[in-house]
């Protein structure tokens, strides 16, 4: 349902503003053939790529592409693009799909890593602060959240490169994609960088979301009553307090990982890595029109799809919620 | 021989940035086993206070104690934390007032029931989970074997308020505090709770202490009653002291604010004039001089001097600088046949 | 304001002379439940199910009975805050259960209601004078000597000093902040005035003023009250007649003094002998009805009377038959099958009363 009308929204987009911005079928064409050809080339590309065609039929044209795929005419022969098809690169003529799957991993490597690395610092100290409300400790981590979340990811990673790659020498280079399979440890070393990054922006957000929660939990009488039946102060604010505090943190780790995963666009271009954000940012600059469709329509299922696993999660976490 | 729990002179006072609030400023009683002792008061007294001090739940979070409470012959004011937090539960527990918020939203009945018992009896999940249905059963709730795995929400107040006792009932402690046990519930499942821990009551003989802005609740229970005013102790004595014999103004007031159901009507309630006290602010000499008829009587007194928790006879005490005579005096004249006739 | 108005407010006993104040017939509100993407409807809460009774100029009507038993749901029904689904309301002789909101406003002028929690039923942005005379604009009402001066005599009148005119209510006590809410009521000098739990959020002594306050007005002012309660001690004393619900249905209605005396309805026995009595040397020769289980849901209430899943005298004919709301001594209308305390009535079937109450 929802991908339906992402479908939609970013054909209109992409397909239906140029045209009405004036631009001619030929106009469109002339972007897929190259400036160096002639009109004639030019027109009868825009022809075989079915521009001239009604919205409602290119449209038409590009779902039944996802859903049974479609047979292309590339001029001296006809290709079969297998479903789901999103289309082929109007710049590389590569299929888009496989392209972005290959991305994928490193762009996969980058979020969770990150996210693993965020829920920790972020939640702990989300924690310890709100059980030292007001000590040093609280002021100084709230501080470091609170420029955590307004400096731009594109400064704090240039400075860390620059600091502790170029200077110190201590991480790999960060361009340099060593997949997990191959050799876990390069993996590790190369992507520190950006996820530490990465994950510096987030656990701000989740420390403070933290804090902020455990604060309003340990005052609830359920609390009260963990204590009063002797519990260890330690089980109170782990079992008791943390379980009932993760519920919201667990709604915005969803909607976090999920638009991470359409392509952690900054950190990516930051950091050189050639992953899905990097491909959406070159896709654009290209005015690689099948290539952008292709990366927002992944973007947006991968959203959507951690909202699902949010809610049934929710349902878990939270009984009841399993009633309603 | 001093009594199971006795509290001598409690104080919990808490250093706020508006000032210090005086919670609790005064509280003195002796309870034994198989015995109810009721506190009754105004919202703000300082019941709730009292009860998670005794508990020791305000020690190690920024609260100034001072005073003695002996459980059992052991003195808590002055134990370590790791010490009393291993009482709490197995020789003391608490009964809250809303059950529904006291109960944790996300782990069933059984389990919080399990958790309590396992903290201190050193068993297997599965006898935990035995004692908790079995527990659940005494408390009356119907098919306990099924009703173990529910969430607290599955519940309605009254079975969940039954539940509570029975969590707090699962390590047999030996003495019980209610807090406002059944404030939430309707009159009919009020009836149900109070007889239930009437019951529990005797058969497990532990001392209870039932908190309440009731007097009808009290009256019903307890052995003992306590009154509080602005964190203290105002008077103190039996139920029959305080319902038939009752020295304090404000007790008087008390009684006479409330309409009766086992009387006449009367033509008008007679209420206490103006409002509680700050704690923070407390008005100088006897707290209540402020809402007081009486405070003529006792002239600058009641403004310059803070009257001293005195016994009359046989273990009841008041705080009023009146004498004895003149305070019975008052009662018997004046207050007694204004609240008995219509 | 202060002053008193033309008609005497002499009489003890309630008028029942001449036309009700108040006359509400068959009154229903069932609320939707629904469910899923398409807001299905389920089922219906059927809050307020065929209510009917009276209300007589200068009387206190008492509305009592259990937590989600419709007495708020009445409250809001009569004032029309919210709309029947079925039933009919009667003021002053008009039908107003579907008068349009445009039509009713001269009417909410005589028709006012006090609320529960004095904390939030009072804009915490206004000030007291704000407050109190904002019916005067609302209205567009002309007063004598400009709105500040009624506000400050409506203040007076409730007890409360009038220069607290320009004050907040967070710097007022809890029963404070009642009386600026009775204050405000009062600002259009109302006939009826609907006060849904008036004091249940109240300490004693403070509970014990606004009673009082309450009682003391309606002698002044000549005021008409329906007093919604679930402490049955406090409707006893402020009454002149009490209605006692039951899961949507009025089950006993009566003069105050007939119903405590001779409660006919085991629920409305039930209730009487759950209330704690404060007289610790009676309790141990007090007989009492216990009642088990808790009230059922609204939305499946038990078929018939409803009163049958947790009646001690409860027959075959209880769940089949829905007994109806019959007057059975004077003015004490009762719905039950095998009434306690009739009059001149065979107690015959009532063979289940010697049993112990489903213990
Ligand atoms: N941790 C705290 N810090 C500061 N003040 C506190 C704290 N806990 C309680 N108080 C204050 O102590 C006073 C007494 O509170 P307490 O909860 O004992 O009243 P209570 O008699 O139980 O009233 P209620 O009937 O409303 O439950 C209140 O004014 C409250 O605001
Ligand atoms: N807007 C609403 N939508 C759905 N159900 C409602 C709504 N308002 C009330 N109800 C239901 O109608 C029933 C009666 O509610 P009402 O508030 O009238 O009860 P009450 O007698 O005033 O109870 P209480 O003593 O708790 O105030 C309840 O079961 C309630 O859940
Ligand atoms: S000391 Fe004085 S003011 Fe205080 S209660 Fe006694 S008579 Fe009243
Ligand atoms: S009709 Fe039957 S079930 Fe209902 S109250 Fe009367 S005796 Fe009980
Ligand atoms: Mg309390
Ligand atoms: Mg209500």
């Amino acid at each position: 349902m929802l991908l339906f009308v992402v479908s939609i929204a970013t054909f209109a987009i992409f397909f239906l503003v140029p045209r009405l911005a004036g631009m001619s079928a030929d106009d469109l064409a002339s972007r897929y053939v190259g400036k160096a050809a002639n009109a004639q080339v030019i027109h009868d590309t825009a022809i075989r790529l079915g521009f001239n065609d009604p919205v409602i039929v290119q449209y038409g044209r590009f779902v039944k592409g996802i859903f049974t795929g479609v047979d292309r005419n590339y001029g001296p022969g006809i290709e079969h693009c297998p479903a789901p098809c999103l289309g082929y690169s109007y710049v590389s003529q590569n299929p888009v799909l496989p392209d972005i799957l290959n991305r994928l991993p490193i762009t996969l490597s980058l979020a969770l890593g990150a996210a693993v690395v965020w829920v920790i610092f972020g939640v702990a100290t989300g924690v310890v602060s709100a059980l030292r409300r007001g000590s040093f400790f609280d002021r100084l981590s709230m501080g470091i959240a609170l420029a955590g979340v307004s400096l731009p990811i594109f400064f704090t990673g240039i400075v860390s490169l620059a600091i502790f790659r170029d200077q110190l020498g201590l991480v790999g280079d960060v361009a340099d994609w060593v997949p997990f399979s191959e050799d876990p440890l390069t993996w590790a070393n190369n992507l520190i960088l950006p996820w530490v990054t990465l994950a510096f922006l987030y656990a701000a957000g989740y420390a403070r979301l933290t804090r902020a929660g455990m604060l309003e939990t340990m005052s609830e009488d359920y609390i009260r009553t963990a204590r009063a039946k002797g519990l260890a102060e330690r089980v109170v604010v782990l079992k008791h307090g943390l379980r009932a505090t993760l519920t919201p943190v667990l709604t915005m780790f969803g909607l976090d990982l999920g638009l991470l995963l359409g392509g952690a666009v900054l950190t990516e271009s930051t950091f050189s890595l050639p992953g899905i954000g990097k491909y959406a940012v070159d896709a654009i600059s290209n005015n690689d029109l099948p290539q952008v469709m292709g990366v927002t329509l992944i973007a947006a299922a991968f959203i959507i799809l951690a909202n699902l696993i949010v809610d049934l999660l929710y349902a878990v976490v939270d009984p009841r919620v399993r009633l309603a | 021989m001093s009594p199971f729990l006795d509290v001598k002179d409690l104080k919990i006072h808490f250093p706020t940035d508006d000032g210090l609030v005086r919670s609790v400023d005064g509280v003195t009683f002796g309870l034994e086993r198989g015995k109810t002792l009721g506190i009754v008061g105004e919202s703000g007294s300082g019941k709730s206070v009292t009860s998670l001090g005794i508990l020791g739940l305000h020690k190690g979070r920024g609260a100034n104690i001072s005073g003695e409470i002996w459980l059992d012959g052991e003195e808590l004011v002055g134990a370590s934390q790791e010490h009393v937090r291993g009482l709490r539960g197995k020789k003391m527990a608490m009964i809250f007032q809303d059950p529904l918020s006291a109960m944790h939203p996300f782990y069933t009945v059984g389990d919080q029931i399990v958790e309590a018992y396992r903290i201190h009896n050193k068993v297997t999940k599965a006898v935990a989970r035995k004692h908790a249905i079995d527990m659940l059963g005494r408390v009356g709730i119907p098919e306990p074997g099924r009703r173990v795995d529910s969430y607290p929400h599955e519940f309605s107040g009254g079975m969940r308020q039954r539940a509570m006792i029975a969590m707090a009932l699962s390590c047999d402690p030996e003495l019980l505090i209610a807090d406002e046990p059944t404030t939430a519930l309707d009159v009919t499942v009020q009836a149900q709770i109070l007889d239930l821990m009437r019951d529990l009551q005797r058969e497990f003989d532990s001392a209870l202490i039932i908190i309440t802005h009731d007097l009808g609740v009290v009256a019903e229970l307890s052995d003992d009653i306590l009154v509080m005013y602005g964190g203290k102790c105002i008077e103190y004595g039996s139920a029959d002291d305080i319902f038939y014999r009752p020295e304090h103004p404000y007790t008087w007031g008390l009684l006479g604010s409330m309409p009766r159901l086992d009387r006449e009507p009367t033509e008008r309630l007679l209420p206490i004039k103006g409002s509680p006290p700050s704690l923070i602010n407390v008005p100088p000499g006897c707290a209540f001089h402020p809402r007081c008829p009486y405070t003529e009587r006792t002239g600058d007194k009641a403004r310059t001097e803070a009257p001293a928790l005195a016994e009359t006879e046989g273990g009841h005490l008041v705080r009023c600088h009146m004498s004895p005579a003149e305070r019975r005096d008052l009662w018997e004249n004046e207050i007694k046949p204004v609240l008995e006739t219509p | 304001m202060t002053e008193p108005q033309t008609q005497p407010a002499t009489q003890t006993a309630p008028a029942r002379q001449g036309e009700p104040l108040l006359s509400v017939r068959d009154l229903e509100k069932h609320f939707p439940v629904t469910k899923g993407l398409f807001q299905r409807q389920v089922g219906a809460v059927k809050a307020v199910d065929g209510i009917s009774f009276d209300v007589y100029k200068g009387e206190t009507l008492g509305l009592v009975g259990e937590s989600g038993c419709g007495k708020s749901t009445t409250g809001r029904l009569v004032t029309r805050l919210l709309e029947p689904t079925g039933g009919q309301v009667m003021f002053e002789g008009q039908d107003i259960t579907h008068m349009s909101q445009g039509r009713l406003r001269p009417l909410r002028r005589d028709m006012q209601m006090i609320f529960q929690d004095p904390y939030s039923s009072l804009n915490p942005r206004h000030t007291v004078g704000a407050i109190v005379g904002a019916p005067f604009r609302i209205q567009g009402v002309q007063t004598e000597n400009g709105v500040k001066k009624a506000v400050q005599d409506l203040l007076e009148l409730v007890g409360l000093n009038p220069e607290h005119y320009n004050r907040y209510p967070h710097e007022f006590s809890g029963g404070q902040r009642q009386r600026i809410g009775i204050a405000r009521t009062l600002a259009l000098k109302p006939k009826l005035i609907i006060a849904d739990e008036p004091v249940s959020a109240l300490d004693v002594s403070i509970q014990a003023q606004v009673v009082n306050l309450l009682e003391d007005l309606q002698n002044e002012l000549d005021l008409t009250y329906v007093v919604i309660a679930h402490d049955l001690s406090v409707v006893r004393h402020i009454s002149d007649r009490v209605a006692v619900m039951y899961l949507g249905k009025i089950v006993e209605i009566a003069e105050r003094k007939s119903l405590y005396a001779t409660p006919m309805h085991p629920y409305t026995n039930a209730l009487l002998s759950a209330v704690p009595v404060p007289d610790p040397r009676g309790r141990a020769g007090r007989e009492r009805i216990r009642l088990t289980g808790d009230v059922p849901s609204p939305l499946n209430p038990p078929p018939a009377c409803r009163f049958h899943t947790r009646c001690w005298k409860a027959q075959e004919i209880c769940k089949k038959v829905e007994p109806p709301l019959a007057e059975l001594a004077s003015g004490h209308r009762v719905a039950c099958h095998f009434p306690e305390n009739a009059p001149g009535a065979p107690e015959a079937p009532a063979t289940g009363k010697d049993e112990p109450v489903n213990a």
